[in-house]
């Protein structure tokens, strides 16, 4: 049968949208803290003043007319990445790989003309990629040189590792790597490769694209099943310490390893999505009904990553 | 976690509000539950005429005043005449006035009557003992005898009636009765015979109703008091009860026509039976009774029509958020398919269809020519405004020239929103490939299509303008629904996978 009675849903735990959006990010996430995640640029300020890595800040353009100077500033760098500040679900992100003479390359090799930048950065500022049409900044980042422990792994793209905190417990993650379908895009909605892992080990559980199990890669044929993302730690670390500084009790923490600075926080999330839950294999309701029922005595980041290591690890599906 | 109680009451309250409010309207004010409805009407004329006498004349006219009977217009005309209607509400009268009169004159009073079906006169006020009745000493023997064997076998006031009436008009009559008969009308007779009795009753004044009758007069009936109910008896028909077809002109005991200063007056009715909308009808009631109502009818014309528009907005509203909540159907944007769907009703749903899914492709077109110019995308977007009215134009003008006359009603979609909507596919065309422009296009239009087949219903239609309280249940429903937080029925297919894996 393709279709799931509701309380066979309910009885595996799993989270749907009406009550995310009414139990979780209704209940814990404060209108006014929204800013911080909804602008790139606020969650980048805040990071650095937290102490957490995050790429390069290039630039930042506010005005039509500083659209040219952005040639002057990528000058010396092999790659960047433009992206709205106000964006939601990756849309408007050019990825620039190469720089060669002047000339721009996305990762696919196509070459990107000066005035398809400029058309691109004209419709970000006029509010385009932003909720609600209004307008927006682009910000010009750093490209990121990912850690060769993924070499292989993902089609184009660079791999991210998505985390959801619930109160600033890490309750569930996943490993997203871009696919030739996904456009070197790391959202699952568009292709990309959800690899579920284990809160305790970092290691992979069970893997997913266009919500159906994968064992392979289905570009490279990397297989799945035995991936152990490295500075587990550190990405849990960073990812619960983003509790204290957005202050958003249900969070998406999406990272990056860069090769030599190691995990960065690429953005955060107020509304993550639900396929992270087929990515695992499992739903998340009892995680978060498990934090919801603890005293709730207040524990630093390194107690609240300790617990969710001890509670919520769980046993490969593959 | 705050209480969630306050809310739930509130949204009962609202459906309970909103469906009361329905009930009440159709009660009420006979506001008909269904479309289309249609009630009879009667449209009486009475003609009061005398012979003045060349002195001050006064003439005093009883006026209907029948529960069982709604008065939907009524006006007395006489020229020459001082008019005043008593608002007395037991005792309707009419009373015409002049100096002198003399000859023949003739006054008249035209009413037009709705039946409502209360056939039934009850009161609160119990009735003196009548005065036993003084018969003439021929008859007095030959009544006792008559009322002693029927009071002997009857158990009640009704049933004593019932078998009196029965007798008076029994083929073989005894010769007490024939006597009797010989000198008392049945009716009179009837009264007289009860009053002996002490059980109350009185003659009253009843106009029977007939299709085109003219020339008619008043009949008289008795009616008897029984358990807080005057009881209707149609003695010379030997008939029990009413039906809507009959009148009470008068039955509080009082005249039906008092002239002073004049000769031979006599009161004529003629009638005509009408049908006419019920809804026209109750709408005629409503604006009668001129008490201080919030109803959309006393609007001008052209704002109800706009109104009409308008009220259907919630229900568009509603199947929106049923098949996004519920359903999880995705759509671009939350109320563009309510916005497509109300420019569906203007122009029928395959003339709108066809219309819009051209506008949007050669928009479309035109909108990948603008890209490659590098606009600013204030000025991309007005551009795909003004090209959106090109095109609605020049449809318009090729299927007039085809004589298509569907093909005019393009012009009835947003403007606005088509552009938009052309923006936005085509980002999504530039972004994720057509595929996804056809999968959210789709969606939308499909959405559009339950909520304009849902807004263009023609019960739907009567009972958003009509049944305002409608809104309130839909305003819970949507309240509820916002509430909401079980699976959409997309879910149980997209977590499959899921189940049974803990």
């Amino acid at each position: 049968m393709e279709y799931a009675w509701p309380w066979e849903l309910s009885r595996s735990g799993v989270l749907n949208m009406n009550r995310r959006n009414i139990s979780y990010i209704g209940r814990y996430n404060q209108r006014k803290f929204y800013k911080r995640v909804d602008d790139k640029l606020i969650t980048k300020q805040l990071a650095l003043a937290n102490g957490i890595a995050v790429p390069d800040l290039i630039g930042v353009v506010h005005q039509q007319h500083k659209i040219q100077e952005i040639p002057a500033m990528v000058l010396d760098r092999s790659g960047f990445v433009i992206k709205p500040a106000k964006g939601s679900g990756g849309k408007g992100i050019m990825v620039i790989t190469r720089v060669s003479n002047g000339c721009y390359y996305k990762s696919n090799g196509h070459e990107v003309t000066h005035s398809e930048i400029y058309r691109h950065v004209s419709n970000i500022l006029s509010g385009l990629f932003s909720l609600g049409g209004k307008p927006d900044v682009a910000i010009v980042e750093g490209l990121i040189e990912f850690d060769p422990v993924f070499e292989g792994l993902s089609y184009e793209g660079v791999p991210d590792i998505r985390l959801i905190v619930f109160k600033g417990f890490p309750v569930m993650g996943m490993l997203r790597l871009s696919t030739s379908a996904s456009d070197g895009k790391a959202n699952l909605h568009q292709g990309a490769v959800g690899v579920g892992l284990d809160i305790a080990t970092g290691n992979s559980l069970h893997a997913v694209q266009f919500d159906l199990p994968v064992d392979k890669h289905p570009d490279t044929h990397f297989p799945l099943s035995d991936i152990t993302v490295p500075h587990w730690e550190t990405l849990l670390h960073t990812a619960s310490s983003a509790y204290e500084m957005c202050e958003l009790g249900y969070l998406g923490t999406d990272m990056v390893l860069d090769k030599n600075k190691g995990p960065l926080l690429l953005e955060l999330n107020a509304r993550p999505g639900l396929t992270i839950q087929i990515a695992n294999g499992r739903g998340m309701l009892p995680r978060l009904k498990h934090v919801e029922a603890m005293k709730s005595s207040a524990m630093s980041v390194e107690e609240r990553v300790a617990y969710a290591k001890k509670h919520f690890c769980s046993n490969p599906i593959f | 976690m705050h209480s969630r109680k306050p809310f739930y009451i509130f949204v009962v309250l609202l459906f309970i509000a909103g469906i009361s409010a329905s009930i009440y309207r159709g009660i009420e004010h006979n506001v008909p539950f269904l479309p289309g409805e249609q009630v009879q009407s009667w449209a009486i004329d009475a003609k009061v005429s005398f012979n003045g006498t060349n002195q001050p004349a006064e003439v005093n006219f009883s006026l209907p005043n029948d529960p069982a009977f709604d008065i939907l217009v009524e006006n007395a005309s006489s020229s020459g005449y001082g008019l005043n209607i008593s608002a007395d509400t037991d005792n309707r009268r009419a009373v015409w006035s002049i100096r002198e009169a003399s000859g023949p004159q003739a006054l008249y009073y035209r009413v037009t009557l709705v039946p409502t079906g209360k056939l039934n006169i009850e009161t609160d006020e119990e009735p003196l003992t009548p005065e036993p009745y003084l018969w003439p000493a021929t008859e007095k023997s030959a009544a006792d005898q008559i009322i002693e064997e029927v009071w002997i076998r009857s158990a009640t006031n009704l049933s004593f009636a019932q078998q009196l009436m029965n007798l008076i008009n029994d083929n073989d009559q005894s010769q007490n009765m024939a006597l009797l008969l010989s000198a008392n009308t049945s009716t009179n007779l009837f009264v007289h015979m009860l009053h002996s009795k002490g059980v109350p009753a009185r003659i009253i004044n009843g106009l029977q109703l007939e299709d085109q009758r003219r020339r008619q007069q008043l009949t008289s009936y008795v009616q008897i008091y029984n358990d807080g109910e005057w009881i209707l008896f149609d003695v010379p028909n030997n008939k029990k009860g009413r039906d809507n077809t009959l009148v009470l002109w008068e039955y509080s005991g009082h005249s039906v026509l008092d002239v002073m200063g004049g000769t031979n007056s006599l009161v004529n009715f003629s009638m005509l039976k009408d049908t006419r909308s019920a809804l026209a009808t109750s709408i005629d009631m409503m604006m009668n009774d001129d008490a201080w109502d919030f109803s959309l009818y006393q609007l001008p014309l052209e704002e109800q029509s706009t109104f009409k528009g308008i009220l259907l907005i919630p229900i568009g509203v509603l199947v929106v958020v049923f098949l996004r909540v519920i359903v999880g159907i995705k759509t671009s944007g939350t109320f563009m398919p309510v916005l497509i769907a109300m420019a569906f009703i203007q122009t029928t749903l395959l003339t709108g269809l066809i219309g819009f899914l051209l506008i949007i492709a050669c928009g479309l077109m035109i909108r990948s020519y603008l890209s490659t110019l590098n606009l600013l995308l204030i000025s991309r977007i007005s551009a795909v405004i003004i090209v959106v009215i090109f095109i609605i134009g020049l449809f318009t003008l090729i299927s007039f020239k085809l004589g298509l006359n569907e093909g005019l009603t393009v012009t009835f979609f947003p403007m606005i929103i088509l552009a938009w909507t052309i923006e936005r596919m085509s980002i999504l065309w530039e972004e994720e490939g057509p595929k996804k422009v056809f999968v959210s296009g789709g969606g939308s239009l499909f959405v559009a299509t339950l909520a304009y087949l849902a807004m263009d219903n023609q019960i739907v239609q009567y009972w958003v303008f009509n049944f305002l309280g409608i809104h309130l249940v839909i305003l819970a429903l949507v309240l509820v629904m916002g509430q909401y937080t079980g699976y959409r029925l997309t879910e149980l297919k997209r977590f499959k996978p899921l189940v049974g894996e803990q």
